[in-house]
């Protein structure tokens, strides 16, 4: 136990910690944010599936409020993007706490992961535009 | 409750590793757990090892797991935790290296407090020079209060037993020494905000926290360490958000 002391220093943090606290702190910031936009996307997503299928479901009717609605657009990348980096974030948690992945190289690893997934979204999203 | 005419309590004995020892201890009226580790003590077995002072729960160092449960050992009368048939189970504090018997070493605790800046740094006087002057802080300012909350802490380690972050991360500062960052940060005399909310943020400061309240719930003073967490990770938002830092 002694081995992890640190003698109580009245000069700066360390700049190491620093650097990572910073990091670590944006990734948290960035999780309660998307988590805002996701509350009110998911409101926004469940409306639209219920109004959506009331006139029956079919790709045509769909393409046609999507495609060429610059609303739509924003909304559906505003949304893949909120949910793909709150999800990675939020299994970044869970993983260093349950099984204790942590460090650097796991960080940028589950930010790629959130970035890829959110990449996925905001394809789906052009294709209904374009 | 029928009271039992005497006690079986299972002691822990060894460091880590050891196994319980158990005790027959007479039951007596208005009887704490200190008074029957004490008894145990002088009765029964002098190479117990545990940790007291104070007694009226001043000094926080009598604290133990008792039946499961970090507690003040001197504040917790026996029948308030002794089951029907009279047993006690009495641990050291959890999330802490054992000593030996019933003493933690609090070393890691208190260490986090300095790792959390846990010490005041006098705006006015960098250098521990008396200010020239008094600082008039008006006891119902809204910083004031938010420090007044924190301040009666003692460091008995009650709430950094008690916690689950701590025990799956130990890099994690715990309760008590993000507590008294909170106060620090809200204190208008000290200057050392900035530096202290770098060294309590991120995943081994107050934004591991699940606000699981064990902390508050097992905190004898009744303090709450959980709303002095999420003070912190409030100002750490809009600092981070707003670019203050």
């Amino acid at each position: 136990m002694s081995a992890t002391r640190q003698p109580a220093s009245t000069k700066g943090v360390n700049r190491s910690h620093r650097t990572r606290a910073r990091a670590q702190t944006h990734l948290w910031v960035v999780q309660r944010v998307t988590a805002m936009l996701l509350a009110l996307a998911v409101v926004v997503h469940l409306v639209m599936i219920v109004t959506a299928v009331r006139g029956g479901l079919s790709a045509a009717e769909i393409l046609s409020r999507t495609r060429g609605n610059e609303a739509w657009l924003a909304f559906y990348v505003t949304f893949a993007l909120a949910a793909g980096l709150h999800g990675a974030i939020g299994l970044r948690n869970i993983a260093s706490e349950a099984i204790g992945l942590r460090g650097r190289g796991a960080d940028l690893a589950w930010l790629t992961a959130g970035l890829l997934t959110a990449g996925f979204g905001i394809r789906a999203a052009i294709g209904l535009y374009a | 409750m029928a009271e039992a005419a005497s006690l079986t309590v299972s002691v822990w004995r060894g460091a880590e590793q050891g196994s319980f020892a158990r005790f027959e201890v007479p039951a007596r009226a208005n009887q704490t757990v200190l008074d029957v580790v004490t008894y145990i003590q002088r009765e029964l077995d002098p190479s117990l090892a545990y940790r007291f002072a104070c007694r009226v729960g001043m000094c926080g160092s009598c604290a133990m797991t008792v039946n499961g449960r970090a507690r003040w050992t001197c504040r917790t009368h026996v029948r308030k935790v002794v089951d029907a048939d009279g047993a006690l189970e009495l641990r050291p504090l959890a999330n802490l290296p054992v000593i030996r018997d019933l003493a933690a070493d609090l070393a890691p605790f208190f260490d986090k407090w300095s790792r959390a800046r846990g010490t005041f740094q006098p705006k006015d006087a960098p250098d521990g020079a008396v200010p020239e002057d008094f600082a008039v802080v008006p006891p119902a300012s809204k910083q004031r209060r938010e420090a007044d909350a924190g301040i009666e802490c003692i460091g008995c380690a009650v709430c950094y037993a008690s916690c689950d972050v701590v025990a799956w991360n130990d890099e994690y500062l715990g309760p008590a020494a993000l507590n008294r960052a909170w106060t620090l940060v809200n204190d208008v005399r000290d200057g050392g905000r900035a530096e202290r909310l770098d060294a309590v943020a991120g995943d081994a400061g107050c934004h591991s926290c699940h606000s699981t309240q064990s902390c508050t719930e097992r905190c004898p003073k009744n303090l709450d360490p959980s709303s002095a967490i999420a003070g912190l990770k409030r100002a750490l938002f809009w600092d981070t958000l707003l670019g203050r830092r």
